[in-house]
């Protein structure tokens, strides 16, 4: 269990984290969702006593980081940035954080074995490739067994296996009861692995909901309609009470009606369609917008998409993004004059 | 109490299985030795007896560790700032997040690596210089003070390294640290020393003061300078000089974000 109350980190006059609260549950993956740059790292580094709140609370099973006499038997961290010296073995590194909390030196290779490292336990990190160095910090955070875990952006650097690996890794250590907490900026790597999310954006939270409602509440379906008779179109499906916005490439979205009813609708009056599909926006899109006014990062609209992130998979990645609208709810119409 | 000891041995892991604790301590070793006993050969061979001036036996054959102590500068400073450079102070904080009790362990582990170093530099480097002084010059370990100076001698190593990490935990980068460090105790401090009225003032810098105890004699105006302390007082000031060094490193561990 990991609580935070009205946790907030100023560095001058910019506010990196504002006022997050919320609580991560035992047993669930919780994925921490944000743009770069959202204060997903300084919350992680906070709830580490590695940095100091300028304001507010954090609790790891009802203590503070910095009173926990063996913290690693309580709380395995995966950390964003590398934190190996390059010139010591992944074993000697693994030793050192063993005999600071006091665990049995056996341990050390038990995570070399889990995270399949074995073969180069006796060589430096320097040579490691960003995958191996990703294990061996997972191997550091599971050295003390401990019930809760962090990890900072864990499928960086790692290959199709890799990140397959650490899928499951983190749903079995949610299945055994522990706390699990891990950051992303890909909300499609957060769909495969998270029953339960925290999104924040220019460190404020977002929302803090389970999966399933994040998908219910934030992924639009529409009616994707083509045609070379817009004007007629819009007139019939508006008297029909049907919503239409614009979508990329001169299609239209229609909202609210499924595609049985507008296409009887358009039929009875004759109007041609080239295309007539049911789209589901994907989750990737729902962050998005969620995000998008509180990207820190933005590329100019019109480039293949925001900054810091790759673009989503969704057909309408091409959309510029939506800069000044408001999140949620992006009202085309009064761009239409309808 | 447990604590403490389980801390002590992850940080004596630390110190033993990375290669720079290695070569700078032995590159302290050979530097003060092999200089110090060069220096002796000369004395003995090239110099006549009046341009000696105050001849200080056993001072003399510690005529290395002006050199010697920029190795031990390095070690020092590389303990400390590894952990920055590497992004190894997070894994170490997560693990013992007590920073004091942190600090305290690198500090003992490190300092007490130096001192063993340093009693066996300066051990080896008084016999070996007091032999290439020949019988004619040399000092015995049994003549008044000049145990003290050869222990004092191994000490001052170890505090050397002491004040390095202070200034390496205040600085955090070992390119900060070094360009405090090295320069000031390669030239700014000799040079100060030199210069009639600054060496009234230099003479109280950490390295000068504490190179008094390392003569068997009260150095008095040893170097043409009029010392304001013997040797004890000489090792008191730059005991000061690494406990501000360490406060001051402390205060920027405990406040700053890792």
């Amino acid at each position: 269990m990991i609580e935070l109350t009205g946790l907030t980190k100023r560095y001058g006059s910019t506010t990196a984290v504002d006022r997050l609260t919320f609580t991560v549950r035992p047993g669930v993956v919780t994925g921490f969702l944000g743009p770069n740059g959202a204060g997903k790292s300084t919350t992680m580094r906070m709830i580490m006593g590695l940095d100091r709140p300028t304001s507010g609370n954090v609790l790891v099973d009802g203590t503070h980081y910095a009173r926990l006499k063996e913290p690693l038997t309580k709380v395995g961290a995966l950390l964003e940035a590398r934190s190996v010296q390059g010139g010591r073995t992944a074993y000697h590194h693994l030793l050192w954080l063993a005999k600071s909390n006091g665990i049995p030196e056996h341990r050390v290779d038990e995570v070399l074995g889990l995270v399949g490292l074995t073969q180069v336990a006796r060589k430096r990190p320097s040579g490691f490739s960003l995958g191996m160095g990703q294990r061996l910090g997972i191997a550091a955070a599971l050295l003390g067994d401990p019930r809760i875990l962090m990890f900072d952006e864990p499928v960086n650097g790692l290959d199709p296996e890799g990140i397959h690996w650490i899928r499951n890794l983190m749903k079995q250590l949610a299945a055994e009861g522990r706390t699990v907490f891990v950051s992303s900026h890909l909300m499609s790597e957060m769909a495969l692995t998270a029953d339960h999310l925290v999104v924040i954006g220019r460190g404020q939270l977002l929302a803090d909901m389970s999966m399933a409602d994040f998908i219910n509440q934030n992924s639009r379906s529409y009616v994707r309609v083509r045609t070379p008779e817009p004007e007629r179109l819009r007139d019939v499906l508006t008297a029909g009470g049907v919503h239409l916005v614009d979508g990329p490439d001169g299609t239209l979205e229609a909202e609210g009606a499924d595609a049985a009813t507008i296409g009887e609708l358009v039929a009875a009056d004759g109007v041609v369609l080239h295309e007539l599909s049911p789209q589901q926006a994907s989750l990737e899109e729902a962050f998005m917008r969620l995000t998008a006014q509180t990207v820190q990062y933005q590329a100019a609209p019109g480039t293949a998409a925001g900054a810091g992130w790759a673009p989503p998979p969704g057909p309408d990645w091409r959309q510029p993004p939506q800069v000044a609208e408001p999140a949620g709810s992006v009202d085309v119409s009064k761009k239409e004059g309808i | 109490m447990a604590q403490l000891t389980r801390v002590l041995s992850s940080e004596w892991t630390k110190i033993k299985t990375v290669r720079s604790t290695v070569w700078t301590l032995a590159l302290t070793f050979l530097l003060t030795v092999v200089i110090g006993v060069g220096l002796c050969l000369l004395i003995r061979f090239l110099i006549p007896a009046e341009d000696r001036g105050v001849f200080d036996p056993t001072f003399t054959s510690f005529g290395g560790i002006g050199m010697g102590q920029l190795a031990v500068i390095c070690f020092g400073v590389l303990v400390v700032t590894s952990e920055y450079s590497s992004g190894m102070i997070r894994a170490s904080l997560a693990a013992v997040p007590q920073r004091g009790l942190f600090m305290g362990a690198k500090a003992i582990v490190a300092v007490g690596v130096a001192l063993a170093v340093g009693l066996v530099t300066a051990f080896v480097s008084f016999f070996l210089g007091q032999l290439a002084l020949g019988s004619e010059l040399n000092a015995s370990i049994g003549e008044p003070g000049v145990l003290r100076a050869v222990v004092g001698a191994g000490v001052y190593l170890a505090l050397m390294a002491a004040l390095s990490m202070g200034v390496a935990w205040l600085l955090r980068t070992p390119m900060l640290s070094f360009g405090v460090l090295i320069p000031l105790f390669f030239l700014v401090s000799g040079i100060l020393s030199i210069v009639p009225h600054v060496q009234d003032v230099a003479q109280f810098l950490p390295d000068q003061a504490g190179a008094a105890i390392m003569a068997a004699g009260d150095m008095g105006e040893f170097g043409g300078i009029d010392r304001a302390y013997g040797p004890w007082g000489g090792l008191l000031i730059m005991v000061l000089w690494v406990a501000a060094a360490l406060a001051a490193g402390y205060a920027t561990l405990r406040s700053r974000d890792a």
